[in-house]
């Protein structure tokens, strides 16, 4: 194992090997607001993706490309319209829609040019952010929502029951979601009711148009 | 003192020689008389290749070349399956000799901070080729050839030459060295052209492709630029109709007065700002004259005069006019994505903030183009104060993004250190 590999496996969140293990090998993905590539690199070479990039930051993009990844940088709100209708089997956005201003257009450029879209995101209704905001009165900070309130790059606070029902007004299909709870346990789900929201700390949905 | 130095002949364009002298105590250089000789492709270090003699290359104008002279330089070792070779493309007033002294000036290869054993262009594991472009003055046919009709040289009798010319020329040499494929293309700004016409003329033969501080297109403004540029050579009475090669007496004020205007494109106001700013040379105070009271001037006069040494006024004239020609879309119905469908070559695109000659919106059209029909695209913009020049200069962040891509592409290729 190269020191890179190492690096890369501690680096790793649960979600993004959540994710991985849901990827087809050798399928075509584009991970957008990939970071520092972390999840695509563990794409690239170790399920043979033929995988791709965008990220906004120029510093991401850099150490990506650096590292022989196809990363460009651009933004997941104007540039994923550039793309051809179904040029991935797979479009990833991995923690990235809290952030996102236009979610329902970005859900459709996803679909548009992917088979299939998956998002991971972290759930404003875990019991946990639920106490934060009950008992102690303070906007909720956990690891999964790490920043202060002041310097949070996210602008939409949704949960799992308020994802899964923008779904369903779209008349989105839901393929797969894999729960995880605070103890980094992870669980497939096939409905999604009160206690699964309550005991969620963070979820990855698999999504078409079908 | 002279009788300790080996002489070194080089080739002072069009038609003087010169005698380097290199002093074997400390390997300093040093120029000295010039004498009026016929310019002798032969004596220049490096390949010369003769094409076209049976069967003329038809250019994009329509006009026929050959034969035609094709002179191009290599660094490091060809390996048994001809698979790690990297193409090269120069620039405007670049040249074949990109990791070794200038045969001409002695100054070191335009891309020695690149190109090199154990540099980012390893050539310990790279075979790197560079072709004089066509129309160029350093042993490539151009317009200060012998025209064998006439038996003077061309003049402004050469046919106009493009860079898709410029590139089905290097096909030529990359064929005759017998590599059906390129490992890479890369180029800067010209070569950043030629790189791009590469990938979308002859995907099947480039791997991977790095197009550095270039466009589809030339825009209007770098247009302009070039105009002004050969306004100034042909204001210039020696130019002469751009017959002057029999007089030894070249258009340099013309010529000279070109590169300074170029020259200010290279750089930024703020890397000017930073190395001159309204400092004064060698003087206390302003000497209400048209003197070079200011260090830019001097410097960007340096820049003019040091410039004519190695270059040939014509042909300045004929590669502006092929970057100003240059326009991919153009070639491809006038929708640049087309250029590129179902391209199999892996695109990294580097651009820089301070580049306002070929600025980043330039790089990202080319990337959106590339994504609309799904490509496999690396883009990057690094961040520098050093204008376009930033490509031929100490860019540590571009160095290091560069060899990731190459060593990712590399491996992808079969010829890594992983494969």
């Amino acid at each position: 194992m190269t020191p890179t590999e190492t690096n890369n496996a501690a680096r790793i969140r649960v979600d993004q090997k959540l994710i991985a293990e849901m990827i087809a090998p050798g399928s075509r993905v584009l991970d957008v607001g990939c970071g520092d590539g972390v999840l695509l690199d563990l794409l690239v070479h170790e399920r043979q993706v033929d995988g791709r990039g965008i990220e906004l930051s120029q510093e991401g993009v850099n150490g990506c490309v650096s590292r022989g990844l196809a990363v460009v940088q651009g933004d997941a709100q104007t540039d994923l319209h550039n793309y051809p209708n179904d040029a991935f089997d797979y479009v990833i956005l991995s923690q990235t829609l809290p952030a996102i201003f236009d979610v329902k257009g970005v859900l459709d450029e996803m679909l548009r040019i992917g088979r299939c879209a998956v998002v991971s995101f972290p759930n404003f209704g875990h019991w946990r952010v639920r106490a934060d905001l009950l008992l102690q009165g303070r906007s909720p900070t956990s690891e999964s929502l790490p920043y202060a309130w002041y310097e949070s790059p996210n602008i939409r606070f949704f949960t799992l029951t308020d994802f899964a029902d923008l779904l369903a007004e779209q008349g989105l299909t839901i393929e797969r979601v894999v729960t995880i709870d605070g103890n980094g346990k992870t669980r497939t789900r096939s409905k999604i009711g009160y206690w699964t929201n309550l005991l969620t700390e963070q979820a990855v949905f698999v999504i078409s148009r079908k | 003192m002279a009788t300790a130095h080996k002489n070194i002949f080089v080739r002072h364009w069009p038609t003087t020689l010169k005698i380097m002298t290199t002093n074997p105590n400390d390997g300093a250089r040093r120029t000295g008389e010039s004498i009026a000789v016929e310019p002798a492709v032969a004596d220049l270090p490096g390949h010369h290749l003769v094409l076209g003699a049976d069967n003329p290359m038809r250019l994009v104008s329509g006009q026929l070349l050959g034969p035609f002279t094709v002179s191009y330089q290599t660094y490091g070792k060809l390996n048994a399956d001809k698979s790690n070779a990297i193409l090269v493309c120069h620039a405007l007033t670049g040249d074949q000799y990109v990791a070794e002294p200038h045969p001409v000036t002695g100054r070191p290869g335009w891309w020695e901070r690149l190109v090199g054993p154990g540099l980012t262009v390893d050539t310990d594991k790279y075979f790197v080729i560079c072709v004089n472009v066509l129309a160029g003055c350093m042993g490539s046919a151009g317009p200060k050839d012998i025209d064998p009709k006439t038996g003077r040289p061309f003049g402004l009798n050469f046919p106009l030459i493009t860079i898709t010319d410029m590139v089905a020329a290097q096909k030529l040499v990359v064929e005759h060295i017998g590599i059906t494929k390129l490992f890479a293309v890369i180029g800067g700004s010209m070569g950043a052209m030629q790189t791009l016409e590469w990938a979308a003329r002859y995907p099947e033969m480039v791997f991977c492709a790095i197009p550095i501080a270039g466009a589809a297109r030339h825009s209007a403004q770098n247009i302009a630029f070039h105009e002004v540029g050969r306004q100034a050579i042909m204001a210039d009475p020696k130019w002469a109709g751009g017959d002057y090669y029999a007089e030894s007496d070249p258009p340099e004020r013309g010529l000279a007065v070109a590169r300074m205007a170029a020259h200010i494109t290279y750089l930024s106001d703020s890397a000017l700002h930073t190395k001159f700013g309204r400092n004064l040379q060698d003087r206390q105070a302003i000497t209400f004259g048209f003197d070079a009271d200011f260090q830019i001037e001097s410097y960007l006069r340096h820049q003019g005069r040091s410039f004519v040494e190695r270059f040939d006024a014509n042909s300045y004239l004929y590669i502006t006019r092929a970057m100003d020609y240059f326009d991919l879309a153009a070639e491809h119905g006038d929708n640049l994505p087309t250029a590129f469908e179902k391209s199999p070559v892996r695109f990294c695109l580097i651009s820089f903030t301070s580049d306002w000659l070929f600025p980043t919106s330039e790089s990202r059209r080319i990337v959106h183009a590339l994504n609309a029909v799904a490509a496999s695209v690396s883009f990057v913009e690094i961040e520098t104060e050093s204008g376009h020049d930033a490509f031929l200069l100490d860019e540590p962040e571009f160095f290091r993004i560069l060899a990731g891509f190459l060593r990712g592409a590399a491996d992808q290729f079969g010829i890594g250190d992983n494969a």
